[in-house]
């Protein structure tokens, strides 16, 4: 199956102003099936472990590999959603859909029919035949989640997919994503900066430190679903998680003082 | 009954301007072949519609009916626009789309179109003389010159400017070079491209009035510069409206066109 192995992996960025250290020492298992939540304030290189896994940029040291294989390039299996929708605006729902089958040169009738099951799987039915222009930024998320469902991918990347939208949208995705998870047992990887989303989502919520980015708590979840955000075991770990967050996002605002002082 | 009103509204300005130059031509204030009246430019733009022959022996009624002069004129000079503007723009996509696509390609290109942009398509009117005589051919190189430049200088931008996003996610889909190209590149630069082309449009426009001045008999430019030879400038001014109902076609034709083709495009309300 397809376990996800990150080994050791570090990522430096050189910028005008010398290297940026973005992720640091990474080394994390991820079992098929899991749902993993990346957690942790802006800019501690979430992104960036994210689109090492994705093949977008490949790590400066270690390496990660999927069923024992160094990724090297972005790929099928891993279907990523990304925060920005991405959705090809010239092609209506249902085009977007198809695309990836498209691109495998699968046969009219699979397509047709795979697309019809991802309308109804994602209640976007009466909106087949339309643009991403004319859809709310929920709709447009349910077509990028229906467009890497469609690559049958064992593996989900998404990279806060639900960061810019209302909180009842964003509830009502988040309980279609663990329906869908659920009934197709993909291996998530979800990167998000609330620490209510990741408790009610992950299996594992993998805390990140600002800047290098390392693994700060690897934490399970260990609670059933559905679960209740106004249950105490739910605001337990949220205050045990929010002191930890709570702190890198402190280190952030002191690094970015002592940058205004230099200025 | 709103439309209509603004309609009137529209319509005010114009026919105030009619009246007050009719008025004044027929108070004679100047001469007739200097400035005819409104009314007098009307009755040759439909004179110079209609069909100057009665209908001849065997031939049908809708033959004749668009045998006029000015028909054969705006057809001429249609022809003529999209005969050129098709070679120029057709040479100009290939090449913006690789030099777009490709830093070498356009490094190579590049210093040669900067020195050729800034010539004005009529500045080579002596040369299409030369090189390609009378008749249609000088024409079309000009209006293909004309043509060129717009559409390719847009399809280079549209290809450069296309959102990472949008390369970022049909690579993770598995798409190949190919692929990525006519299904992602080319949709996501057609905005640019359109835009280039109806500046192209309206840049071949300009040039086929002007080329027809010089190397054919027929067409709207050379019917208005044939009519100044016999001072007839009531014909002048039925030519150059005719110009400009016929450049006003060819625009909203291809505004209609790019509603359409980007009838996904998110600036676009219709
Ligand atoms: N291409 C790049 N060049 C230089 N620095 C970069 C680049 N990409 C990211 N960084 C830096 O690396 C660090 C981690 O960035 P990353 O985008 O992974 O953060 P993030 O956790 O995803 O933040 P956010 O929640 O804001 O998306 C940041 O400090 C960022 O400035
Ligand atoms: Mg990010």
């Amino acid at each position: 199956m397809s376990q996800i192995l990150i080994n050791n992996v570090q990522k430096v960025f050189t910028t005008p102003g010398g290297p940026v250290v973005a992720m640091k020492d990474i080394q994390l298992t991820i079992q098929p099936g899991e749902f993993v939540c990346l957690l942790g304030p802006s800019g501690c290189g979430k992104s960036t472990l994210l689109n090492a896994v994705a093949g977008f940029q490949p790590p400066s040291a270690g390496e990660i590999t999927i069923e024992g294989k160094k990724i090297l390039s972005p790929g099928p299996d891993r279907g990523m959603v990304f925060q920005e929708y991405a959705l090809f605006p010239w092609m209506t729902v249902a085009q977007n859909i198809a695309f990836g089958l498209e691109v495998q040169k699968k046969s009219r009738s699979d397509i047709a029919q795979t697309v019809n099951q991802l309308l109804d799987l994602l209640h976007l039915k009466d909106f087949r035949d339309r643009y991403p222009k004319d859809l709310s930024g929920g709709m447009r998320q349910r077509v990028a989640i229906a467009r890497v469902l469609a690559l049958d991918s064992p593996i989900m990347l998404m990279d806060e997919p639900f960061g810019a939208l209302d909180a009842l949208t964003r509830r009502n995705l988040q309980d279609e994503l663990l329906r869908i998870w659920e009934k197709l047992g993909k291996t998530i990887l979800f990167v998000t900066h609330s620490i209510e989303e990741s408790i009610y989502l992950a299996d594992r919520i993998v805390v990140m430190t600002y800047r290098p980015g390392t693994v700060k708590r690897d934490q399970i979840v260990d609670m059933p679903r559905p679960r209740d955000p106004s249950s105490a075991a739910f605001n337990a770990l949220k205050r045990e998680l929010g002191a930890l967050v709570m702190e890198e996002q402190q280190r952030h605002a002191n690094a970015e003082m002592k940058l205004a002082a230099v200025d | 009954m709103n439309k209509l009103k603004s309609l009137m509204h529209g319509a005010l300005a114009p026919v105030l301007v009619l009246l007050v130059w009719e008025a004044c031509a027929r108070a004679g204030l100047f001469s007739a072949v200097v400035m005819p009246a409104p009314s007098a430019v009307a009755a040759k733009w439909w004179a110079y519609l209609l069909p100057a022959q009665p209908q001849a022996e065997g031939q049908s009624y809708l033959g004749w009916l668009l045998s006029g002069e000015l028909l054969h004129d705006a057809y001429s000079s249609l022809y003529r626009v999209i005969a050129g503007f098709v070679i120029g723009a057709g040479l100009a996509l290939p090449l913006g789309l690789v030099m777009g696509a490709n830093t070498r390609i356009h490094d190579f290109f590049n210093p040669l179109v900067q020195i050729l942009r800034p010539i004005p398509p009529i500045a080579y009117i002596p040369l299409a003389i030369l090189w390609f005589g009378l008749g249609n051919p000088p024409s079309f190189f000009l209006i293909a010159i004309g043509a060129f430049f717009p559409v390719l200088m847009n399809t280079i931008a549209g290809v450069r400017h296309v959102d990472g996003i949008y390369l970022r996610a049909a690579r993770n889909l598995g798409v190949n070079q190919l692929t990525l190209f006519t299904r992602v590149i080319l949709p996501a630069a057609t905005p640019y491209i359109l835009a280039g082309v109806r500046i192209g449009i309206g840049t071949a426009f300009i040039v086929v009035i002007v080329s027809e001045m010089i190397a054919v008999n027929d067409g709207l430019g050379f019917r208005i510069l044939e009519a100044r030879e016999f001072m007839w400038s009531d014909k002048i001014i039925a030519g150059m409206i005719t110009i400009g109902l016929l450049g006003l076609a060819i625009d909203t034709a291809v505004s209609r066109l790019n509603n359409h083709l980007l009838r996904w495009h998110r600036g676009l309300e219709h």
